[in-house]
């Protein structure tokens, strides 16, 4: 029995990165900082896959493509703090559930 | 692979090149301006799309030249940047109506924003054109990395835009709940991307990933597990940015909490983008794959139209209605898109059904334009105009603005010999051809009970007594109320010649089918 890490080990991981990320977006009633953690896990889970298929592959595309998300995920991680920052200002608070003035 | 790097071609992005260079020149021009109305920034602005415009219809004319020399049945299509960029008909045409509806957008904010202080002006128009930007590398993009790079400026663009108005905490709370959706949305594509990356071997470009599906098709028994996993995420994904159900969740708060001036420029020329985008997607590199996603594309469709059409009757703000209305109006147009048959090879109706969903989108996003700009016009200095109550008695106030409101009305809602009717109709062809007829009696049932609520718009306008303090005639410039009267007009004109956009929105789709 081989005991080196397959494709699969990688793909699986991605998988359950990307699982949490989800449950961290929709369980998490609590605080917005952990949802914004939240976003970078699930882009990280994408790179993962994407790092995995292209050493499987043996192409380097995949990682290039890893290099353009981290340098997004960056640009987006600004502006969801500046966000963030705007609505403690406005609301004393970052209680997702405090989100609440917008319904119907 | 690197040693054979050559410098790109970088004529046919000139549009994008040029909107680029001025958007920085204007950021940096504005520092300068003193004057709160910002009249310099607002004209370098409208220059700069129309230069745009021009250079795309500078490329679509060197391409008709160049294809009639070489005696071209089709126009050809330009690639750029190692086949990640495209220049082709269906570029030339959604890029050119963006350009215009971004022009138009930015006219009728012009008083709203002057009217309200809180709104920074000159990062109003940057961010405008800095989303422009991100659409036209969308409509533009011909590989998995352009399409999230695309939609990445769009959308980061888009969240700081919906949070201009710094002091209200609605439209910050719409901002935080576009960020975080507009985010997960942007996740589950490339999940879906990164999938299908490892399970066509490596193929990213959207004709090498036509070509492995193809490949894989004619080998016959190839396990599609993973293939089909990637379509899910990147089905869903598309979803959530076009704003079907169950994927709608953001479209009614955001449009809802952002400024008016913002809510047009989220509801308008992204739905142009969004579609460019699906296409490419879908279509062009994905056919082979469209037994699988045309099941999940009726079912989008279907959901969307019952839920928007439904919840919109119980609104009584008319944004949150258009919005409702947005998401019915989007299921629609998921029609369109999942009509069509493409067996082993054999396509019938592939275009027909494609080309009615582009006329569905380009009417729709005309419509919405007519309809917030009138919004606008209503508004005044700290009176927003977006309950159903302040068009109470629209009529007495101004019957020319209350007939321009009936006809948009009326186009969205289906009713014959306006826009909106041949748009409907020519997507329910299509569905009928198909041969579903179960999903064309769904669409027309849904369609009634939206004519409900578009309906009753025009019953408050024209028979209810207008508010004590909602009496006053319009106040607006002279400019703006002739754009808005031209566009409603247009509305109704384009209702008289439907096979001329038609045609338009064939002819520039033919080069969209994969090319095996």
């Amino acid at each position: 029995m081989s005991t080196t890490l397959s494709l699969s080990h990688f793909l699986v991981l991605g998988a359950l990165l990307f699982v949490i990320s989800i449950a961290g977006i929709f369980i998490n009633r609590k605080n917005l900082v952990v949802l914004l953690m939240a976003i970078e896990l699930m882009l990280l889970a994408v790179n993962t896959n994407f790092v995995a298929f292209s050493s499987y592959l043996q192409d380097p595309h995949g990682q290039l493509f890893v290099f353009f998300i981290l340098a997004v995920a960056a640009a987006e991680a600004a502006i969801g703090l500046a966000i963030l920052v705007l609505l403690f200002r406005n609301l004393k608070s970052i209680h997702v559930d405090e989100l609440d003035e917008l319904k119907g | 692979m690197f040693a054979n790097f050559a410098v790109p071609d970088f004529f046919p992005a000139a549009p994008e090149i040029f909107l680029l260079a001025m958007t920085c020149v204007i950021l940096l021009l504005d520092l300068t301006v003193q004057s709160p109305r910002r009249t310099l920034t607002f004209a370098l602005t409208q220059a700069t799309l129309l230069g745009c415009a021009l250079l795309t219809l500078f490329l679509f004319v060197t391409r008709l030249i160049a294809s009639q020399e070489y005696s071209h049945i089709e126009i050809i299509a330009n690639y750029t940047f190692s086949n990640m960029f495209i220049d082709d008909g269906l570029a030339d045409f959604l890029k050119l109506l963006t350009y215009f509806t971004v022009m138009a957008t930015l006219f009728y904010s012009r008083r709203y924003i002057e009217d309200r202080q809180a709104i920074p002006r000159g990062e109003y128009y940057v961010l405008a054109l800095f989303a422009t930007l991100g659409m036209m590398v969308m409509i533009s993009a011909n590989h998995f990395l352009t399409i999230y790079l695309g939609l990445e400026l769009l959308s980061l663009a888009l969240y700081a835009t919906v949070a201009l108005n710094r002091a209200s905490a609605t439209a910050t709370e719409a901002a935080m709940k576009y960020f975080v959706l507009g985010a997960l949305a942007s996740g589950m594509l490339l999940y879906g991307m990164s999938m299908l990356y490892g399970a066509t071997h490596g193929a990213l470009e959207i004709g090498a990933v036509a070509e492995q599906l193809r490949a894989y098709q004619e080998l016959g028994s190839v396990d599609k597990t993973a293939l089909v996993f990637g379509l899910v995420f990147i089905v869903a994904g598309l979803a959530f940015k076009l704003g079907v159900v169950p994927f709608h969740m953001w479209l009614p708060d955001v449009y809802h909490g952002a400024p008016t001036s913002v809510t047009l420029l989220i509801a308008a020329a992204p739905k142009l983008a969004a579609f460019a985008m699906t296409v490419r997607l879908l279509v062009s590199g994905m056919l082979d794959l469209s037994a699988d996603w045309r099941a999940m594309l009726m079912l989008l469709a279907v959901l969307s139209m019952a839920v928007g059409n439904i919840v919109a009757i119980m609104q009584t703000n008319i944004k949150r209605m258009l919005a409702y209305s947005a998401i019915s109006h989007m299921g629609f147009m998921l029609l369109g898109l999942a009509a069509g048959v493409s067996v082993a090879g054999q396509q019938h109706g592939l275009m027909e059904a494609y080309s009615a969903s582009m006329f569905y989108v380009v009417t729709y996003v005309l419509t919405t334009l007519a309809a917030f700009g009138l919004m606008m016009l209503l508004a005044r200095e700290g009176f927003e105009s977006d309950r159903l109550d302040d068009f109470k008695g629209l009529n007495k106030r101004s019957p020319w603005f209350a007939a321009m409101m009936m006809i948009l009305m009326l186009s969205m809602a289906g009713i014959p010999f306006f826009v909106g009717f041949f748009a409907k109709f020519a997507v329910l062809r299509a569905v009928v051809d198909f041969g579903h007829y179960w999903l064309a009696i769904a669409a027309v049932l849904f369609s009634l009970i939206g004519a409900f609520y578009y309906l009753r718009v025009i019953k408050i306008m024209y028979f209810d007594e207008p508010e004590a303090d909602n009496a006053a005639p319009i106040t607006a410039g002279f400019f703006t109320k002739t754009l808005v009267s031209a566009n409603s007009l247009a509305v109704a004109a384009v209702g008289l010649f439907p096979n001329l956009l038609l045609g338009i929105c064939n002819a520039s789709l033919r080069g969209v089918l994969p090319k095996i």
